[in-house]
């Protein structure tokens, strides 16, 4: 109690990114705003709710967090919010049932920077998020921002902003990890002018929203980044290009841009310094090769978002054929902080070649879903296990995926792999823009390696031809393995066309498509042979491979297989054993899944 | 001639075309503004645009049919999109999508006879907490199992296809 009384005034903070909406968290929010700000309850604290972008802990959500006292709820329904604010925002006590079991420790954390999914991290790019309502410049103010475009503009020349960038080792967050000050500096030394800074917010990863959190729970953060950028390069307009599916982004983006302009941080003379500078978005369409620099250029102009040759940079000749920098919206989101805190400062934090902080969204098999920004130089294991909680319902680890579509997968082996930008590409991976995707022993590793190609064989643009023929022939080749249709020569043949994208292809979509090929072939070719010489599946994730059967010996006759069945394949008498009919199976996997006694094994198509 | 079953009322598409400068950087906005109001591209809008532009019809087909937030075909009234991004991928989307594909009687990328349902696979929405996930007009369905999907599809009115 004695704690409360002596602050008066709360804040309840309500997750609103998309992963709480999508659990229900606007009606959350709304149920507390009616309640705190409605009249007739009798509150003896002042609270306000605010609305903020994602916490990261999206397995969570909906999550609401109250400041001062720093309580972290989680999984809060509409009708939990009567008893939070008549217990904790009027009564000054915590409601227990709400509070966050921390899986390591297994017992109930009041607080979110007790958990180990926290702990372990250190936000830089995200420090704000789930901090700030992302729709209100105040509260980016209120936490420094804009601190640092002031010290840029009055204190620093574009030069020593420059030198400042370079000192601190920031490297693209984007994927092809290009030292940003370096970057500038080409930007900066051209003649010729108007001069453009571009924000690739066209975030195509599949498994990857870091870009997409930091739009709608911090975009000012992002803006604050180009202006001083613009500032160093000499630009006046800049663009942001952002995913037309992501709508709360849009939203929150052109929201903060008009706030900005109010504020004088955006338009002629910023901050009274004589420096003017203007930013819009551009909507993108929803092709994944416009996160490529040169696809998404053409995509601004108006066109089909194709990609060109590079060998003139766009820091000489990009968008409009005038000189252009692009960096991702992580990259920008850094920019203010190194300005505020120093170059000596940021560099302190990482490893020799990839200087601080990277943020990753872990998804897939793994006990804590989320966005998270960890130090370069960390271990995957600390990362999936510590802060991700490790693998549910006790399976076995077997691969992470990083780097998006066009990464590499990592195997158990390896797990003490430093994340860095030198340490995953020496694996075959890459950092990419942050996927990072866990794979427990259900997961077939060649059926994967199916996937990102068929992936990269639909989203190339197809203007040259070693990506367009040369992915959709191996996407044959891994469909025809899959279906148990493989040949001995299939592996050499992938790996022959992995060779001649690596070598041919225009941009780098298809330069980097064979990787997942590569490190699947690399690190689980006993799979590859499993599946074309024995026609099994060990994970039983290739229909034409697996057969489903109930050991008898473990049947207890319970009948909830047969009732889960969607093709009516399993018979059997309630109390006797129950039998699988291969001929009806269509192997979805559900009575497997619902079997409280394991009793229904896989089988492989020919051995067992 | 088959996907345009009336004449569409230009006098939004004016009203989009005004909205903007008359450059052609803002084509791809303006196109998404009309598949936005139509649901899909209609063959006269794009006649209006490329006067209003001065492009030739051949490129806007060529946009049409690179982004995916293009289409020359009406939509139906509930777009149905399974996200099929890595993290849904290994969590069985390619069962939800065998459900829907069972019950509707169409592959992704068509739409019902009765123009009811569409169906999409999408890249990533995400949401990969919430994995597998499907939206249908913006409503997020979260962790759908294969045999929900018959419960879904009812509650949309979809009694009458496959066995639902």
């Amino acid at each position: 109690m004695g704690i409360f009384r002596s602050r008066p005034k709360r804040t309840v903070l309500v997750c609103c990114g998309t992963g709480c909406l999508a659990n229900g968290s606007l009606e959350v929010y709304r149920e507390l705003e009616k309640m705190v700000k409605g009249a007739g309850y009798p509150m003896k604290v002042k609270a306000a709710a605010k609305a903020t972008g994602c916490n990261g802990l999206c397995e969570m959500g909906p999550i609401v967090k109250i400041l001062p006292d720093d309580i972290f709820y989680c999984r809060v329904r509409v009708s939990d919010v009567e008893e939070i604010v008549r217990e904790t925002l009027a009564g000054g006590r915590v409601v227990e049932r709400l509070l966050y079991t921390d899986p390591a420790a297994g017992k109930k954390v009041r607080s979110h920077k007790e958990t180990a999914f926290y702990k372990n991290q250190l936000k830089i790019a995200l420090r704000n998020i789930g901090e700030i309502d992302p729709e209100n410049i105040d509260d980016y103010i209120q936490r420094g921002g804009y601190r640092a475009l002031e010290k840029a503009l009055s204190k620093m020349k574009p030069e020593n902003v420059i030198a400042e960038m370079e000192k601190s080792g920031l490297r693209g967050r984007g994927g092809a990890g290009f030292p940003t000050g370096r970057k500038w500096r080409h930007c900066a030394a051209s003649d010729d002018t108007p001069r453009y800074v571009l924000c690739n917010g066209d975030e195509g990863d599949p498994g990857a929203f870091m870009d997409r959190s930091i739009m709608e729970g911090d975009p000012h953060s992002i803006i604050e980044g180009m202006v001083i950028g613009a500032y160093a390069v000499g630009s006046r307009q800049g663009f942001i290009y952002i995913r037309d599916e992501y709508s709360l982004a849009l939203k929150n983006m052109s929201a903060a841009i008009r706030q900005a302009k109010e504020q004088g941080f955006l338009g002629e003379s910023i901050m009274g310094s004589g420096f003017g500078f203007d930013l819009s978005i551009v909507r993108g369409g929803g092709a994944f090769v416009c996160g490529e620099s040169s696809a998404l250029m053409a995509s601004i102009e108006g066109r089909v978002g194709e990609p060109r040759a590079k060998y003139i940079h766009a820091t000489e000749r990009g968008l409009w054929d005038k000189p252009t920098v692009l960096n991702n919206v992580e990259t920008w989101a850094n920019v203010p902080v190194i300005i505020d805190r120093g170059s000596d400062w940021f560099s302190s934090i990482g490893t020799g070649g990839s200087k601080g902080t990277k943020v990753f969204s872990l998804v897939g098999k793994v006990q804590n879903t989320g966005l998270i920004e960890v130090p370069m130089g960390i271990s995957l294991r600390k990362i999936i296990f510590d802060i991700g909680g490790g693998i549910p319902g006790g399976k076995a680890f077997k691969a992470v995926q990083t780097g998006g579509p066009s990464g590499g997968c990592i195997p158990g082996s390896m797990l003490d792999l430093k994340v860095d930008f030198e340490s995953l590409s020496g694996a075959g991976s890459m950092m990419g823009s942050g996927g990072m995707i866990v794979m427990d022993e259900d997961t077939c590793m060649v059926e994967v390696a199916r996937y990102y190609t068929g992936f990269l064989a639909e989203e190339s643009c197809g203007k040259c031809l070693p990506c367009r023929e040369g992915l959709r022939r191996m996407l044959g080749i891994l469909n025809d393995i899959c279906a148990g249709r493989g040949r001995k020569e299939d592996v050499d043949t992938l790996l022959e066309i992995c060779e001649a994208l690596r070598e041919a292809s225009l941009c780098g979509l298809g330069k980097t498509a064979p990787n997942p090929v590569e490190t699947t072939l690399r690190y689980f070719r006993e799979e590859y042979l499993e599946h074309i010489r024995d026609k099994r599946c060990r994970a039983g994730v290739c229909p034409a491979l697996t057969q489903y059967y109930i050991e008898g010996s473990l049947c207890r006759g319970c009948g909830l297989c047969a009732k889960n069945c969607p093709a009516g394949a399993i018979t059997g008498k309630p109390g006797d054993k129950y039998t699988i009919d291969p001929d009806l199976c269509i192997k979805c996997g559900r009575c497997r899944q619902v079997c409280k006694f394991g009793a229904v094994s896989i089988g492989g198509g020919a051995a067992v | 001639m088959d996907c345009i079953k009336q004449r569409e009322d230009l006098a939004p598409v004016r009203e989009i075309l005004d909205g903007y400068p008359r450059e052609q950087r803002f084509l791809l906005a303006i196109l998404q503004d009309i598949q936005k109001t139509y649901g899909y591209l209609p063959r006269e809008a794009l006649e209006t645009v490329r006067l209003h532009l001065d492009v030739p019809l051949s490129r806007l087909y060529s946009m049409a049919t690179f982004y995916k937030a293009l289409s020359l075909k009406p939509k139906g009234e509930y777009v149905i999109k399974v996200c099929d991004g890595t993290a849904c991928h290994i969590k069985n989307s390619q069962g939800l999508l065998d459900e829907l594909k069972r019950l509707l009687g169409i592959e992704p990328g068509e739409t019902t006879v009765d123009g009811r349902f569409s169906l999409e696979t999408v890249n990533c929405l995400g949401s990969c907490a919430l994995a597998p996930v499907m939206v249908i007009n913006d409503v997020y369905y979260a962790k759908v199992e294969p045999d929900k999907i018959r419960e879904i599809l009812g509650m949309l009115g979809g009694k009458g296809y496959g066995d639902i």
